[in-house]
């Protein structure tokens, strides 16, 4: 009995021996490249819902947007042409670059409908490339936000620091070129209030310009770029600073200039006087005011709308035109006699 | 298993039945003319027929000891080494050291040309004139890169550098040269010249040469499974003259320089003013294990990285796929597409420059003059020229990852992940050999998706070398009984009895009774004496080495044999049934059990096999006192140089049993035996002396010796081995030709077996026209060719012809055969490009009696005339050139060494292995890296694009409105993982259905995944969706007080998703992963840019924040997306309905499968 007892015991033993040692890999779902997976394909079903889906839900909101930019009322005035007195059309850089010149302009625009408060005053500027790499880099944001940094004027070369090596506060093109024309407005001579509050950020105001920094040697080199800056106000209640210090994605471009909180009631006359005093007669810049409503989809701007209308008809149209090739054309999924090497058998060899 | 049995120490089993000559000691005998002194040096030869490996192997011995050789004095290092010009034992596999690493690591690193790339770009950006970005984003991509491969590489010189130090001190005990003691030293302290002990189990340190043994004889075993991966012992020996050398007695040791021929050693030892001469036997080399032997003491002669271990371990081969050399065309192309953009936006800025070159002096944004009035000059401004000439270098900065640096990473990565998968694959895990697949190379796995040839090896590869006797012809009739009977016949087998146990072989062979009943009752006949000296022959004409294994039966003992070659090893088991069991091995006799009775046969000498005479012989002095030789070899090289006068009927009837067992493809040996006269013996044994004590050019002498007396011999029979197919092969080659796959094989068989071979394996099949090319003159061989050309022509004309006519398919499937010698004359002739034109229009090749460097010229004809990617599989040292040669090697870790393996990309168990991995893993891999490369050009290039568009609207000044943060993350933080993943684990069909149909393996091999016209497609698509991405939003906001920072962060936050979205769509399968790498990353970014956005110190503070919450933004991006993949999923839905490729219609296969069939043409529009 012994013979036949004896070796079961060493086999097992053997067994679980070679079990330690096997470099079998374990099974499991990961390393066996066998997780659940969902694998969608493009079945008719699929393709045609997908079109009409996309196509049911832009019309409305191409339609939605349509309707809120239609809302919007605007007018635009562009001045930097009217502005100049007639006898200067010729040479308008030297009547701009003067300062015996009368920059003053006066003008009436009319309400073309109701315009609810509040109204939004913007300028408009044009060909001016506040996105030039000369330009974005010339500003120094330790400088702007923190007494401390006074002296730090990198990368704002050449309104970095004034002849005697003093720094110029806020140093940098950017700010030396702040925009310098203002307008005012009277509806039959009374005049509107315009609020230039909060016309900024509120994260500019508290973040990125300090409190306790003040304006210094600032525009007062060889050339002035625009508006010069009131000493005694800290950069963060310099909101216009602030406002064209957020330079612009594109060389057309507008900036809050301020908000009229009166409503402006249909064919109202409004005279605006402008201080046409910003230069870009240099480069064909063009200037122009503009008074606006607005509405969620932001200014009169029909684009998007379109776009919306345009994708969502061409889906519909393409899910008509799918089911139409669909029904001429009919092919079972997944028939193996559509296989290649079943269609022409000899074709592989 | 067996080396827990006891060992065949010679003292404790002594025979009974040979009382005397084992304990007389050789030392005693030395002076005495006794044939037990001769001193023949016993090399380790192996026969095994087909492989020519042997030759090679055996190259380094035969060569001559040259003048430059090493002298060791043996226990004198100072002495050994006076200059310190070897290396201490300390080996240092580590690259790279504390102070070295980063200059070594970085000169490596910048070996790509890409690397330069980048760097070059990364300097520029330095100049203060070019700086476009930031210091720190402009470096933070190459940075990165070489951070992460640094780390990594960092990482593995560290596992090194722990692996070398717990090398290196280990211990081991070294003889103090001046008192004699043995003290523990650690490995790295051994010097050469030093003698050292080692003891049972352990590790050789060095290579070094055998003194002593703790066996009187001077026998050591050992593994070399470290070495060459064969786990058989094996046995090394001390010289007589040295076994009882004491410490002082001098000794000089003269060897060749260090080389990797680990099975080659040529040396001479100087005692006591005797030259002795030392071959491969007398050396144990670093790494190997000591085994039965209590200890061995020995000199080392080469140490740490000139042992012969160290010189054979190279680094995995670097081969590049055929992918990667295909994207370097695309890389090009966008190289070009890079220049022309940097050269539109430089010339465009040249333009606008000189059109506003007055306004400019004044224009606020530009400032050209300098107005602080201490210099009066330009300020920044070199002149149009050279703006120019500056804005396109800075272009060529902002526009840098139009070449995709991260792919090289990516790529890296995704092949990491699927090694770890194809390791890891219970399916490629081979439970016999206990070995998983291996990548070595980890840069070609897409490869194996593309494979067009398959060259293999036959013998270890297609069979598994496992050999088995089958049959065997002595004295012309033919005995193959043994495969008919039945089982019952097992109490036949034949056990030797010793001190009252029972001794059985341990693989023991079926028997035919005839034959057992011939040699049992008749031994007295003509025919029993015949069968009689086969037998004896099989027994005694081998190198194998009996070992004794203790079974749970304490009154049982296993016998088995342990040797080299597998066919001698069948032999011995075959001899061993039928009642001649060799049961013991010594350096001079063996001891065989003939028919239950004990005899000592001396053992005077060996010739060994070589590849040039195809034989081996022994030469034996029989308990009778005769001298015999026995010699086996290939039936060509045997009966031309047979006794003339023999019994011709018998000679006949040899050769048609020859040829009836090999055209069953079993390998066949013909086994011979001449007496020697007295004085034959004497001639021979001089000869043979001076041959083997010969200093220059020994080999050749010995085979001169060898050819000389192998001659005149009887033909005592033939024996026929079976080389059993591996598991799955016919399947395996069925459906690789499914896949389009052709496979040849390549052998050193003989073509009969070869051809037998192919039938079993289904290579050849019945229908088959075979074109045999075996001729042995050039012109023959050019006339046969020529006639092959025209036939093959012919046939394939023919079967064009008839498919056009009867649209049935009646194609003539063609094999090519070819024999080695005919090889010879067409390889390196014009004949190759004739040899070409029919191999490819062969459905099979098969060429026989190769030679390994005709292998590798094989491939090389193929490799060298097409573009198709080539695959060669072996397992021996003999397809190491064809591994090598071939785009992808394969070595199999089965039976014959591990040469092949060290020379392989990827390494496995199995021959049938290849279907899964080519046909499943190959092709994911294939579809995964041929997908993400397409991908990531896709996805830089259409950054790049929004990046250029939006230069053009910025006086071409090169300004970004995604900050420079966004754009460095934008390749390895938001959009990198996701393809990583898709790389990783996207399968765009199950293993089920891949193996069920081969042929889809065929997109590969037709570059269906990457080619040209889908690299031009995918940039059209770019330039579209870039075009959506840039003015949709653009157009939208125009007329609006948006700034740069908000407008940027919303076309950074658009790109990726859509880019992301363009990714989900084109997914085959969504596991979790998938989800969360996509979603995730898409999270990630927004996450990213709420953190660029919050710092203070840059300009785009809190935009994200101010644009995320108008509708607008929502909208835009929206309506981007929809716009955006529009055309993509038109193409998409229509190829996939329309013109659907195998893989769409699999794909529909395997999703409704259980409709399939059933549906009706309604059903098609509704999702089951």
């Amino acid at each position: 009995m012994s013979p036949k007892a004896d070796p079961a015991p060493e086999g097992d033993a053997g067994v679980v021996e070679r079990r330690k040692k096997s470099k079998k890999p374990k099974y499991s779902r990961f390393t066996q490249q066998e997780l659940p997976a969902c694998k969608p394909l493009l079945t008719p079903t699929i393709v045609i819902s997908t079109f009409s889906l996309i196509g049911i839900l832009f019309i409305p909101i191409g339609l939605a947007s349509l309707s809120a930019s239609d809302i919007v009322v605007e007018i635009v005035y562009r001045y930097d042409t009217e502005c100049i007195p007639q006898q200067s059309q010729n040479d308008k850089l030297a009547f701009i670059q003067s300062s015996e010149t009368d920059k003053t302009c006066l003008t009436t625009l009319t309400v073309p409908k109701n315009m609810k408060a509040p109204v939004y005053i913007y300028y408009e500027l044009d060909n001016f490339y506040q996105n030039h790499r000369r330009y974005v880099k010339s500003r120094n944001d330790k400088q702007l936000r923190s007494k401390a940094y006074e002296q730090e004027t990198t990368n704002c070369a050449p309104e970095a620091t004034t002849a005697n090596g003093s720094p110029i506060v806020p140093c940098g093109l950017i700010a030396w070129s702040l925009f310098n024309d203002t307008y005012s407005f009277a509806i039959q001579n009374k005049v509107i209030e315009v609020n230039k509050k909060n016309i900024a950020w509120p994260s500019d105001k508290n973040n990125k310009f300090g409190s306790d920094v003040y304006p210094k040697n600032f525009q007062q080199g060889a050339l002035i770029g625009g508006a010069k800056l009131n000493e005694s106000i800290p950069l963060s209640e310099q909101e216009d600073l602030i406002v064209w210090m957020r330079t612009a994605a594109l060389p057309q471009f507008r900036k809050l200039y301020g908000r009229i909180e009166t409503d402006l009631a249909a064919n109202e006359q409004i005279s605006v006087t402008i201080e046409n005093n910003y230069n870009t007669y240099s480069f064909d810049g063009e200037k122009k005011l503009v008074l606006s409503t607005t509405s969620w989809i932001g200014g009169k701007n029909d684009f998007l709308g379109v776009a919306y209308l345009t994708v969502g008809s061409l889906c519909l149209f393409l899910a008509l035109a799918f089911i139409v090739l669909y029904l001429l054309k009919p092919r079972t999924l997944g028939d193996p006699s559509y296989l290649s090497w079943n269609r022409n058998p000899d074709g592989h060899q | 298993m067996a080396l827990q049995g006891s060992p065949t120490l010679p003292q404790q089993e002594e025979p009974p039945s040979v009382p005397s000559s084992s304990h007389r000691r050789h030392r005693s005998s030395r002076y005495q003319f006794s044939l037990d002194s001769i001193n023949f040096n016993f090399p380790i030869p192996f026969l095994r027929h087909g492989s020519h490996a042997e030759s090679e192997r055996f190259a380094g011995s035969q060569r001559e000891l040259d003048s430059d050789c090493r002298h060791v004095i043996v226990g004198d290092t100072d002495g050994s080494d006076p200059h310190l010009e070897f290396p201490g034992n300390a080996v240092r596999t580590a690259k790279y050291s504390l102070l070295t690493f980063l200059p070594r690591n970085l000169f490596e690193q910048f070996h790509r040309v890409s690397y330069i790339y980048f760097l070059a770009i990364a300097v520029l950006n330095q100049l203060p004139q070019l700086a476009v970005f930031g210091r720190g984003a402009s470096i933070l991509p190459l940075a990165f890169v070489l951070v992460v491969t640094a780390a990594k590489d960092a990482y593995e010189d560290w596992r090194r550098h722990r692996s070398d130090r717990i090398e290196n001190n280990r211990p081991v005990s070294v003889q103090d040269p001046c008192t004699a003691q043995f003290c523990s030293k650690r490995w790295k302290d051994v010097r050469v010249g030093d003698v050292l002990k080692v003891s049972e189990d352990e590790t050789i340190p060095c290579d070094m040469v055998i003194l002593s043994t703790s066996d009187p004889s001077g026998v050591a075993y050992v593994q070399t499974i470290n070495l060459d991966g064969e786990s058989n012992l094996k046995i090394r020996y001390a010289k007589q003259e040295t076994m009882s050398r004491l410490a002082s007695d001098k000794c000089v040791i003269r060897c060749e320089e260090p080389n990797r021929n680990i099975y080659g050693f040529l040396a001479n030892m100087e005692v006591d003013g005797k030259r002795v001469s030392l071959g491969p036997s007398n050396i144990i080399l670093r790494g190997c294990e000591l085994k039965n032997t209590a200890w061995v003491m020995g000199v080392a002669v080469y140490t740490a990285n000139e042992t012969k271990v160290m010189l054979n371990s190279s680094d995995a081969p670097s081969k590049r796929s055929r992918l990667e050399t295909q994207m370097n065309r695309e890389t090009l192309l966008l190289s070009a597409i890079l220049m022309a953009l940097c050269s539109v936006v430089s010339i465009c800025s040249g333009i606008w420059l000189g059109n506003h070159v007055d306004g400019l002096e004044l224009a606020q944004f530009f400032r050209k003059r300098d107005y602080s009035g201490r210099v009066d000059k330009n300020f920044n401004y070199y002149g149009i020229g050279l703006q120019v000439f500056f804005t396109f270098l800075m272009s060529a900065i902002v526009f840098q990852i139009m070449i995709p640096i991260s792919l090289y990473i990516s790529m890296e990565m995704v092949r990491l992940g699927q090694s770890y998968f194809m390791t890891w694959d219970s399916n490629l895990f081979d439970e016999s050999s206990n070995s998983r697949f291996q990548c070595r190379a980890l840069n070609i796995n897409e490869d194996l998706g593309q494979i067009k040839y398959v060259f293999s090896d036959k013998t270890g590869t297609l069979t598994e070398n496992k050999m088995e006797f089958r049959c065997t012809s002595i004295w012309g009739i033919d005995y193959s009984g043994g495969n008919a009977s039945s089982e019952d016949n097992n109490e036949l087998h034949y056990t030797v009895v010793c001190n009252d146990q029972i001794w059985k072989p341990k693989a023991p062979v079926k028997t035919d009774p005839d034959l057992v009943k011939l040699l049992r009752n008749e031994s007295d006949t003509e025919h029993g004496r015949q069968a009689h000296e086969f037998f004896l022959a099989l027994a005694c004409c081998n190198t194998m080495i009996p070992q004794v294994v203790e079974t749970s039966d304490p009154n049982e003992r296993l016998i088995d044999y342990q040797g080299e070659s597998p066919d001698e090893q069948a032999l011995v088991y075959a001899a061993a049934s039928y009642g001649f069991v060799l049961v013991e091995r010594t350096p001079g006799h063996i001891i065989v059990d003939v028919l239950g009775e004990k005899q000592r046969f001396d053992v005077l000498g060996l010739h060994e096999f070589d590849s040039d005479r195809k034989r081996m012989s022994v030469i034996i002095r029989c308990p009778d006192n005769t001298v015999k030789l026995f010699v086996k070899g290939a039936d060509t090289s045997m009966f031309s140089v047979a006794q003339k006068s023999m019994n011709l009927q018998v000679i006949d009837a040899t050769k048609i049993n020859l040829q009836a067992y090999s055209s069953l493809g079993l390998r066949t040996l013909v086994i011979g035996v001449r007496k020697l006269s007295r004085n034959e013996f004497k001639a021979w044994h001089s000869a043979y002396e001076n041959a083997s004590t010969a200093l220059i050019g020994r080999g050749r002498l010995l085979r001169a010796v060898a050819i000389d007396f192998e001659r005149n011999f009887d033909i005592l029979g033939a024996s026929a081995i079976e080389d059993k197919l591996q598991q799955g092969v016919p399947e395996a080659i069925e459906s690789m030709r499914k896949a389009g796959i052709r496979v040849w094989v390549l052998t050193g068989d003989k073509q009969e077996t070869a051809i037998s071979i192919g039938y079993s394996c289904k290579l050849l099949t019945s229908e088959m026209t075979q074109i045999v090319i075996n001729s042995n003159s050039r012109e023959t061989c050019k006339k046969s060719l020529h006639d092959a050309v025209a036939m093959s022509c012919n046939l394939a004309e023919m079967s064009t012809e008839s498919r056009l006519s009867s649209s049935v398919s009646s194609r003539v499937p063609m094999a090519l055969i070819v024999d080695g010698s005919s090889l010879v004359y067409m390889l390196e002739t014009e004949l190759q490009e004739e040899l070409y034109k029919v191999a490819t229009i062969c459905d099979v090749v098969l060429c026989c009696r190769v030679a390994p460097l005709q292998k590798a010229g094989i491939v090389a004809l193929i490799k060298d005339r097409t573009d198709d990617l080539t695959l060669a599989i072996g397992d021996g040292a003999n397809d190491v050139s064809m591994i090598q040669m071939a785009d992808v090697g394969i070595g199999l870790s089965g039976q014959e060494g591990r040469q092949a393996v060290l020379a392989s990309d990827f390494a496995m168990g199995q021959f049938r292995f290849l279907v899964p991995l080519l046909l499943v893993h190959g092709h994911w891999n294939y579809q995964r890296m041929a997908y993400m490369i397409l991908y990531n050009f896709y996805r830089n290039a259409v950054f790049v694009f929004i990046l250029f568009w939006y230069v053009l609207y910025a006086a071409y000044s090169l300004t970004t409105a995604v900050t420079e943060w966004s754009s460095v993350f934008y390749s390895i933080i938001y959009t990198a993982l996701p393809t990583i993943v898709v790389g990783i684990f996207d399968k765009d069909l199950s293993r089920k259905t891949l193996l069920k149909y081969p042929q889809l393996y065929r997109s590969g091999q037709m570059n269906q995944r990457y080619n040209l016209k889908l690299f031009n497609i995918t940039m059209i698509d770019t330039v579209w969706q870039s075009v959506v991405i840039f003015f949709i939003p653009c157009v939208a906001y125009a007329h609006s007080t948006i700034d740069d920072s908000s407008l940027g962060d919303l076309w950074t936050f658009v790109v990726v998703v859509l880019v992301n979205i363009h990714l989900a769509m084109d997914v085959f399968q969504w596991n979790w992963i998938t989800h969360a790498s996509i979603w995730g990353c898409i999270a990630a970014t927004l996450i990213c840019e709420i953190i660029i956005d919050s710092m203070w110190f840059l300009p785009g503070n809190w935009a994200i924040f101010n644009v995320m919450g108008t509708g607008l933004f929502w909208l835009c991006i929206l309506g981007v997306l929809a716009a955006g993949m529009l055309p993509r999923f038109v193409m998409k839905a229509l190829i996939q309905h329309f013109m659907p490729n195998d893989i769409q219609i699999a794909r529909e296969l395997e999703k409704f499968r259980n409709v399939n069939g059933v549906s009706t043409s309604i059903s098609r529009f509704s999702q089951p």
